[in-house]
């Protein structure tokens, strides 16, 4: 049945809601664009006031392994949204990714979206918490060491759900 | 957008509680909106909260980036001073509107 009452401040109030409180986001892709979903979804939840944190897992580990966060590419092949007009043939000419995703950066740098390194040390002093998938650490063959500084653990699935425990949490998964 | 009494001033705010005249703020009303967040403004307070007005008057888009390059307060501290919602806060207790960035 519709509501046809005009609530007032005090009413609205009433009315239950559920916020979400906690976030927990999944980034088990490594190119540019999930990447910067993940963070900025995952920053996003911090500058409401809400918990974040992020799991990295599979590909997503690049984004984590020290010294190359900021060596992320976008797909130039296999990505009929980028560029619809670009031959699919062109898009794997040696160099054209590389070119692609420094425009990418380009662009963004110019909205002031931090490079996914300086991203990673702001929502890690915003209080948000950065895992690693000990799975697909074995399988890539990294160790703690491997992986960037603000990385709080390498955890296994149980412990990841584990994180995401308590009232008007919230899984997403990139 | 209604008409509130804040420290004895009466002031125009949006349905959020954020002032939409910059202008009508002054610090009793950003010490009565802080107190309603439950934070008392220290001497760091008010230099971020003189900053966020500054670059919002400049017409600067505010965002987390920018606060921690600010070179009053790192991002730690920004949270710290601001809990929940640091940014939404400081900009509401500035008298500021709320920031339209995602990052």
């Amino acid at each position: 049945m519709p509501d046809t009452m005009v609530k007032t401040d005090a009413a609205a109030q009433k009315v239950e809601k559920h916020p979400v409180k906690k976030v927990l986001v999944i980034c088990a892709r490594g190119t540019l664009e999930d990447v910067y979903a993940s963070l900025i979804m995952a920053n996003g939840a911090l500058m409401e006031g809400m918990e974040a944190k992020m799991f990295f897992t599979f590909f997503g580990l690049e984004a984590i392994r020290k010294g190359n966060s900021d060596n992320l590419h976008t797909a130039t092949v296999g990505n009929p949204a980028f560029m619809r007009n670009l031959p699919t043939m062109v898009g794997g000419l040696p160099g054209f990714e590389a070119l692609a995703s420094s425009m990418m950066k380009k662009e963004m740098e110019k909205l002031d979206i931090p490079p996914v390194s300086e991203f990673l040390e702001i929502i890690d002093a915003s209080g948000g918490e950065i895992y690693a998938c000990k799975l697909a650490a074995d399988m890539f063959h990294l160790k703690r060491e491997d992986l960037i500084d603000e990385v709080k653990d390498i955890i296994t699935v149980g412990e990841m759900y584990a994180l995401a425990e308590g009232e008007g949490a919230q899984i997403i998964f990139v | 957008m209604s008409e509130v009494l804040i420290a004895g001033k009466s002031v125009s705010v949006n349905e959020e509680g954020y002032l939409t005249d910059p202008s009508q703020w002054n610090r009793e009303i950003a010490e009565q909106i802080a107190a309603e967040v439950n934070i008392t403004l220290t001497p760091k307070h008010w230099e971020v909260l003189e900053y966020l007005r500054e670059k919002q008057q400049a017409g600067e888009m505010l965002n987390i980036r920018k606060i921690g390059k600010s070179g009053i307060v790192d991002i730690k501290e920004f949270y710290q001073l601001f809990p929940g919602g640091p940014l939404k806060n400081a900009s509401k207790i500035a008298g500021i509107p709320k920031p339209a960035s995602c990052i």
